[in-house]
């Protein structure tokens, strides 16, 4: 008992100083790299089996017979569709490559590993890292629109959350009239919504949302989310709008990771009675 | 290289049969295996259904091989498993932690039973192993997941009998009573 308390209280002690502050970003750092090896065994047989699998469930209903013609038919056509694949690859590193000639040097096009599994948040692990080519803060975009935000560096790999990841925020603009909001993201299984916009404001349904650029993150004009429901209800302060993001957020395994944005001068210092009136809701649920 | 005892399979150590002890190593390689197994690059279905191998595991050990496998450890594998998910440090120790003494108080109770009223004891196990990182991420202000969290300690449990007979194997000694 003592020594579950012990544990406990250390657990606990752990868990505030990382969601309040972020100390431990080396220790995490040290025990990735002792579990690297272990992570990427895991990835070759999960490959691997994904693949098996993905056979055995679409032959199963097949008889013997059937698996061998269609056998021979995957042979002959083998050559015909790797052409294919390796065409639309093609075009879409191309789409990616035009972008990177759009947003300047630094950009980096990263491969996606495996989506995150915590199932509490919306995460990829792509597969270049500390290499001195991601930073943390850096936008993360295909050839559709903006997928999400570099969050954390390890040495192999790459940490992106997701536009639809709870904690995540992008400022937008309305394309179309250029009205200005943000978009947060509702976690898994919702669409993003524009909170805080009132009810009047000139949003319609269908209307492409890009980013605004007033963060110094996301470049300006990357396209971000089309709006796909929309309430106005007068009683409330705010209308209610969701957006489907364009980018392929939860398909793409190309995306590219673009290099700092415009250097935007230093932010003004801010007066401190209204500096303590503006930390708490910023610091609060930074991370989830 | 340890000779392989002679035992029918899928079959587990009835309570009068004396096992040997565990070796240290086999201990750690299966800690190693089922933090691999809850490393595995899963999404979709097979996510919602994969089971907390490494919970699974730890929890076998502590039921039966207290004397190595304790709280400490439990914790020790539950930080390396906040490194691997990204997750906020802790969650999964503390949970880990908690676990590792509920096998403690339980171990002599749950050994008692046959394999499957064992897998529902360590259902609920697991199942408060999950409760416990939920009520820590909400606390930290992450949404609520789908009703698809409650499969994972589902899927352990009925692993659970699969699990004791393998992680069982070695211990088994060569000459099984089931042979007389």
């Amino acid at each position: 008992m003592a020594r579950l308390a012990f544990f406990g209280l250390v657990s606990l002690a752990l868990l505030f100083t990382d969601t309040r502050y972020r100390y431990l970003e080396n220790m995490r750092q040290v025990a990735a790299i002792a579990i690297y090896p272990l992570e990427r065994a895991a990835r070759m047989p999960g490959e691997l089996l994904a693949q098996v699998g993905a056979r055995f469930s679409s032959q199963r209903a097949l008889s013997e017979d059937n698996a061998a013609l269609r056998q021979k038919l995957i042979e002959q056509s083998a050559a015909a569709q790797g052409y294919a694949s390796a065409r639309q690859e093609n075009d879409r590193l191309r789409a990616l490559l035009d972008l990177k000639s759009r947003y300047g040097a630094g950009a980096a096009a990263v491969e996606v590993l495996y989506a995150g599994r915590d199932p509490f948040t919306q995460k990829l692990f792509v597969d270049k890292g500390g290499e001195g080519l991601l930073k943390p803060g850096a936008a993360v975009i295909d050839a559709q629109g903006v997928v999400g935000q570099v969050t954390r560096v390890f040495p192999h790999m790459a940490e992106i959350t997701l536009i639809t990841d709870k904690d995540h925020a992008v400022p937008v603009k309305v394309e179309r009239s250029g009205v200005r909001s943000v978009l947060f993201g509702s976690g898994a299984g919702s669409l993003p919504q524009l909170r805080f916009t009132a009810p009047n404001a000139d949003i319609e349904v269908g209307d492409t949302l890009v980013t605004s650029g007033i963060d110094g993150t996301f470049p300006q004009g990357l396209a971000v989310a089309r709006v796909v429901t929309l309430e106005r209800d007068t009683g409330q302060v705010f209308a209610r709008i969701a957006a489907r993001p364009l980018g392929g957020v939860d398909r793409s395994r190309q995306l590219l990771v673009l290099g700092d944005a415009a250097s935007l001068p230093p932010r003004p210092e801010e007066p401190a009675e209204a500096d303590t009136a503006r930390k708490s809701p910023r610091g609060k649920g930074r991370r989830g | 290289m340890m000779a392989l005892p002679r035992v029918p399979p899928l079959s587990v150590a009835r309570p009068e049969e004396i096992l040997l002890p565990a070796r240290p190593w086999f201990i750690v390689l299966t800690l190693a295996m089922g933090l691999m197994g809850n490393l595995l690059p899963l999404s979709g279905v097979s996510l919602a259904l994969r089971p907390d191998c490494l919970a699974l595991v730890l929890l076998y050990w502590c039921i039966k091989e207290p004397r190595y496998v304790s709280v400490g450890v439990a914790w020790m594998m539950g930080l390396l498993m906040d490194v691997g998910d990204a997750t906020v440090f802790g969650q999964h120790a503390l949970a880990y932690a908690v676990l590792a003494y509920a096998a403690e108080y339980f171990r002599r109770r749950v050994l008692r039973f046959p394999l499957w009223q064992q897998a529902v004891q360590v259902a609920v196990l697991l199942a408060l192993c999950a409760a416990l990182v939920l009520l820590v991420r909400v606390v930290g202000g992450a949404p609520l997941p789908g009703w698809t969290y409650a499969l994972s300690p589902l899927t352990g449990a009925l692993l659970w009998p699969m699990a004791s007979v393998v992680l069982q194997w070695p211990q088994r000694p060569a000459r099984s009573a089931s042979d007389l």
